[in-house]
């Protein structure tokens, strides 16, 4: 069992890890006042016989400090995520050479639409597989998401993606996968009674490997 | 490329009053290598009745049936030798179609009713499949939804007439519903395996069939007027004939549905 | 039951010849009113713990029959194995009654209503009757969502936050009727909450006592204050999002399902607008109730009162712009993305501020462990780690990953139960000789926090780890992704953890129930408290004081050098104060 977040598996996965971890030592810093003071004055301003406490109504300095300091590392921390944000989820941040798949979410399968031999998705030579995900490593894909009945979420921890599947909205979510390997997509928002079961595999291949999957595949769907 | 066909399931078909049909046509329920259903048992009557009966013809270049992806689920995977396909047109070796639902669409006498029958329908899931894939069942009658095949499926039932409904059977096991107004066709399906589907004819009358293996029907025990008869295919929509019976007749309605 | 003392007759006083009806069933007297909500909610508290222990179940052992499952109808959990469609009703609706029916009413529908008229110095709450109304409000709305568990096709399940078009559409989620009393139920509690708003609202600014200025109020009742306002301008939102629901439901409208030309998107942002406030309605009279008590035990005055009354305000007000951090993962505009993650991290900050002033307070004290101290510090331990988790989800790429995991989850028991609920275990021990005339019992009141603290972290804090596994939220079996199964055993650890906890809260619940006939009686100032309410006798009777108190000073002068004991009450008129002038209002 693994006790930190998964594999690395996408191109944005080192910097969605590397600002959880800054944000576990700001907020483990944090932590270790509160709890490690709060004890401390458990311990040390216990009521004992013949004390009184000190009566005062507060210090504005040290008022103003732990204002500040929380303040200042929070626009800190907004202006740094926001930067990944954009590059992430931004209105133009899909890559402009991302190679396209069409994910239909339903209840309870994940349609995928690979775009063929040209490449293109919206011509003849497009084919749907139920819930398996081949893309090929070191390229930016770009998911058309759309969903038939209800919300879903499509969700691949590796590459720490996830984007809602909205019905009658079309939705761009974007990733490069980084190492080889058979992992898995599972539905992130609830949609009903199989929402459990509602995963699929993700192959990430090398290109050549994925070029001979894909004219395997197209020639199956033909049948 | 051939398909591998596999054999289709015929429906039930409930009889009031005495067998007396055609040499030929088999009343009974065509047996598929896979699937068990159940055949309701008739309450005895001591009235005998006409028979309407026929087959159902099928013209034209038979449609190849879309091959199922069962990779998701390897338990009903393992149950096939080969591919399974889709059982949307299937066409008889000897050119007739089978899964076709024939029922008296009108003539009966106004306000005429039948005591449901005591036993159920059985609808199996068994190899992510419906067994039978079409079927029919009197109103008031027990329809037992059995879960053969001890992985989670859900029963969606798109009723319109009926109180539809849409529950889960996470392992084997048996749910009954059942039906309080005459509605053809339900659609049933499965939202985890999106290539389940199943039609389900709820009738009033036990004067309904499907065609099987033979592309044959028989409807029995009716009592003597003039009847229409539909028959309803789930991709070729549904034709019409018109027949008069009395006392004990047998009477032929073929039908012929065309390739699209 | 509650002993209420006879009051005697004076031209304030009500006469209390009322039937047991009138003064027990159909009461108008704010603390019946109170006591009521307090009796519900607790009996709603214990049927969402019940609901959360069968999902905890499935969860540590997916698909096995459950110990007394067999008394389940079939369509719940047939040889008592719970179905998928019953999993996701039980989340749905142990949120459901936890939120609305359970922590909600505690700290407002009990707390208001007890507190502020006794707090600020009053006989009554400014309207007694519609205070009536909204507790039976409260109580036919949470009728209708248990009958909900039972009609034809079960109860709602599209979750506590009931997206749709999941929750307007009957095929869609194989719920009918369940699913359409949820609306009605929610209905009649944001009409509950509508109607107590508008009285402590009015009673807070009109009938406080004479020298009772604004900056002398306990932040018990300031946060009781922010909080009506919220609620006032938040519930409407949901109950109006509830009616365009039902009317998809039922009428054929299409507002929420984009088949027919409506919104899904508009679905979450009308229930998160309601639903952001709502959690500040949640916390906030949680933080003022604590601060009471931790000035209490500390034997010392909140240090910056001020401060704490603005951070109150400016959490409120903040409260109103954040609500998109629900929705990062949506589908809505990127660049909305950007300015609620903005007002999301600057909402840390007054958060922050409280925790340290809660420090301060502690900091060179007496510090005296009663059972409502011990409370009220591990509130402010475990608040301060559900806040720092919310950190993690107001980074919008790092919420990429851990939306709608456990991560989440943990979060927001760490601030439900980590806070409002230690905070309430707190107040009701706390205000239990006020309501009641007696003790509840100290010794077991100790054994029943540790073991609840101990377990309560047990069962949470491994969520945070689940939760960066990837472990996705309202999942009926995880075992069915590889990527889980090696998590199993920490589920199972969760679980047993989550069975224990539940185990001991009977603990409070018989010392809660026999302490109102067996506990010690007791005194009018058992805590040496300087709010109003402890110048009443034990219980406080009917209409209040003949004749309301003058306050002379703030609620929180302990250890003041001007007398020896180390309290000095607001009502205690010392040689050297001078009266204040009338009362800005019409007070008596």
């Amino acid at each position: 069992m693994h006790w930190w977040l998964p594999l690395k598996g996408s191109t944005f996965a080192g910097e969605v890890d590397g600002l959880f971890l800054a944000i576990t030592i700001i907020t483990g810093i944090a932590f270790v006042v509160v709890e490690v003071g709060l004890i401390w004055f458990v311990v040390k301003y216990r009521q004992r016989p013949g004390r009184k406490a000190f009566y005062t109504h507060g210090n504005t300095r040290a008022e103003v400090i732990w204002t500040t300091i929380p303040a200042v590392t929070m626009v800190a921390l907004g202006l740094i995520s926001n930067h990944y944000w954009v590059k992430i989820k931004g209105r133009h941040s899909v890559p402009a050479n991302a190679y396209p798949i069409a994910i239909h979410a339903k209840q309870f399968e994940w349609q995928v639409t690979y775009p063929g031999a040209d490449g293109q998705l919206g011509t003849s030579d497009d084919f749907t597989v139920r819930n398996q995900l081949h893309v090929p490593v070191g390229r930016p894909v770009v998911v058309h998401l759309s969903a038939e009945d209800v919300i879903h979420s499509f969700f691949v921890p590796v590459f720490r993606v996830k984007q809602d599947a909205v019905p009658g909205m079309q939705i761009n979510s974007w990733f490069q996968a980084t190492v080889p390997g058979n992992y898995e997509l599972a539905c992130a928002e609830l949609c009903g009674l199989g929402h459990y079961r509602m995963r699929a595999q993700v192959f990430v291949h090398t290109q050549e490997d994925y070029d001979a999957w894909l004219k395997q595949a197209a020639q199956e769907a033909a049948q | 490329m051939r398909s591998t066909v596999i054999p289709v399931v015929c429906g039930v078909m409930a009889i009031v009053g005495c067998e007396k049909g055609r040499a030929g046509a088999s009343p009974g329920v065509a047996q598929a290598a896979e699937s068990v259903p159940v055949t309701a048992q008739p309450a005895a009557s001591a009235a005998d009745g006409a028979t309407i009966t026929g087959k159902i013809k099928f013209t034209g270049a038979k449609p190849v049936n879309p091959k199922i992806d069962m990779g998701d689920e390897p338990k009903c995977k393992a149950k096939y030798q080969g591919v399974p396909t889709d059982e949307l047109v299937v066409v008889n070796p000897n050119g007739t179609l089978a899964n076709v639902f024939v029922y008296v669409k009108t003539g009966l006498p106004a306000g005429y009713t039948a005591p449901a029958p005591a036993g159920p329908v059985t609808l199996d899931q068994d190899g992510c499949r419906y067994h039978p894939h079409v079927l029919g069942i009197q109103v008031g009658q027990t329809l037992a939804i059995k879960n053969s095949d001890g992985i989670l499926h859900n029963i969606k039932a798109k009723a319109v007439k009926n109180r539809p409904f849409n529950i889960s059977q996470p392992t084997s096991m048996t749910s009954e519903r059942t039906f309080s107004a005459p509605e053809v066709m339900v659609p049933l399906e499965c939202n985890v395996h999106g290539w389940m589907h199943a039609w389900l004819g709820v009738l009033p009358h036990p004067f309904f069939g499907v065609s099987g293996a033979d592309g044959s029907f028989t409807l029995k025990g009716l009592p003597p007027g003039t009847y229409t008869v539909e028959a309803w295919h789930e991709k070729y929509g549904t034709q019409t004939a018109t027949v008069t019976v009395a006392g004990t007749e047998t009477k032929t309605a073929d039908f012929s549905f065309a390739a699209k | 039951m509650t002993t209420v003392a006879a009051t005697a007759h004076t031209a304030h006083a009500h006469h209390d010849d009322r039937s047991f009806i009138r003064k027990y069933i159909f009461s108008t007297d704010h603390k019946i009113i109170g006591i009521q909500f307090l009796f519900v909610s607790l009996f709603f508290l214990l049927i969402g713990g019940l609901l959360a222990m069968q999902m905890r179940w499935q969860l540590a052992y997916p698909g096995q029959p459950m110990p007394g499952g067999g008394i389940l109808p079939e369509t719940m959990a047939p040889g008592g194995v719970i179905l998928p469609e019953y999993y996701i009703q039980l989340v749905t609706m142990h949120g459901t009654f936890m939120v609305f029916f359970a922590i909600m009413p505690l700290l407002v529908g009990v707390y208001a209503n007890f507190l502020i008229p006794l707090k600020i110095g009053t006989h009554d709450m400014a309207f007694p009757r519609i205070n009536m109304w909204s507790f039976w409000s409260f109580f036919v709305g949470g009728l209708v969502m248990l009958a909900s568990l039972f009609v034809p096709d079960g109860a709602a399940r599209a979750g506590w936050t009931m997206y749709a078009p999941l929750s307007a559409r009957h095929d869609f989620s194989g719920a009918s009727l369940g699913q359409e009393l949820w609306s009605v139920s929610i209905i009649f509690v944001g009409l509950s909450s509508i109607l107590g708003s508008l009285n402590y609202i009015t009673t807070i600014i009109n009938n406080r006592a004479p020298g009772m200025t604004w900056f002398r109020l306990p932040l018990s009742v300031w946060s009781l204050f922010i909080t009506a306002i919220l609620g006032l301008l938040a519930l409407p939102v949901l109950s109006g999002a509830a009616i365009m629901l039902l009317f998809d439901q039922i009428i054929g409208t299409h507002f929420f399902d984009p088949a027919a030309g409506g919104q899904a998107l508009l679905w979450q942002h009308l229930f998160w607008f309601f639903g952001h406030p709502e959690v500040y309605i949640l916390i906030l009279p949680a933080m003022g109730m604590v601060s009471d008590i931790i000035a209490n035990g500390s034997r010392k005055p909140i240090f910056g009162y001020h401060s704490m009354v603005f951070a109150i305000v400016a959490i409120a007000f903040l409260g109103w712009i954040v609500w998109g951090h629900h929705m990062f993962m949506s589908g809505m505009n990127p660049t909305l993305g950007s300015s609620f993650m903005v007002s999301t991290l600057v909402i840390a900050v007054p958060s922050a501020v409280k925790v340290f002033n809660w420090m301060g307070t502690m900091w060179r004290g007496n510090i005296r462990f009663h059972v409502p101290m011990l409370h009220a510090v591990a509130f402010v331990a475990m608040f301060a780690i559900g806040g720092l988790s919310g950190i993690y989800m107001a980074a919008t790429p790092v919420d990429m990953f851990i939306h709608d995991t456990y991560f989440i989850v943990a979060h927001l028991h760490y601030v439900l139960f980590g806070g409002s609920l230690f905070a309430l275990f707190g107040a009701i021990v706390y205000w239990y000789p006020k309501m009641f005339g007696r003790m509840m019992s100290e010794p077991w009141g100790k054994v029943h926090f540790w073991l609840t603290f101990i377990f309560y972290n047990c069962t949470f804090f491994p969520m945070h780890i689940l939760g960066m596994a990837g472990h996705m939220r309202r999942i009926y079996d995880p075992t069915q992704y590889t990527f889980l199964q090696p998590y199993q055993p920490m589920n199972v650890f969760i679980s047993i953890s989550a069975f224990l906890l539940f185990a001991t809260q009977l603990i409070f619940f018989v010392n809660f129930w026999w302490s109102l006939r067996k506990g010690a009686r007791a005194e009018q100032n058992p805590w040496h408290d300087n709010g109003l309410e402890w110048s009443l006798p034990s219980p406080a009777p009917h209409g209040n004081w003949e004749q309301v108190p003058t306050v002379y000073r703030g609620p929180y002068e302990f250890s003041s050098p001007q007398v020896a004991e180390d309290y000095l009450p607001q009502y205690k008129k010392l040689p050297t104060d001078r009266e204040p002038a009338r009362a800005p209002v019409a007070g008596h």
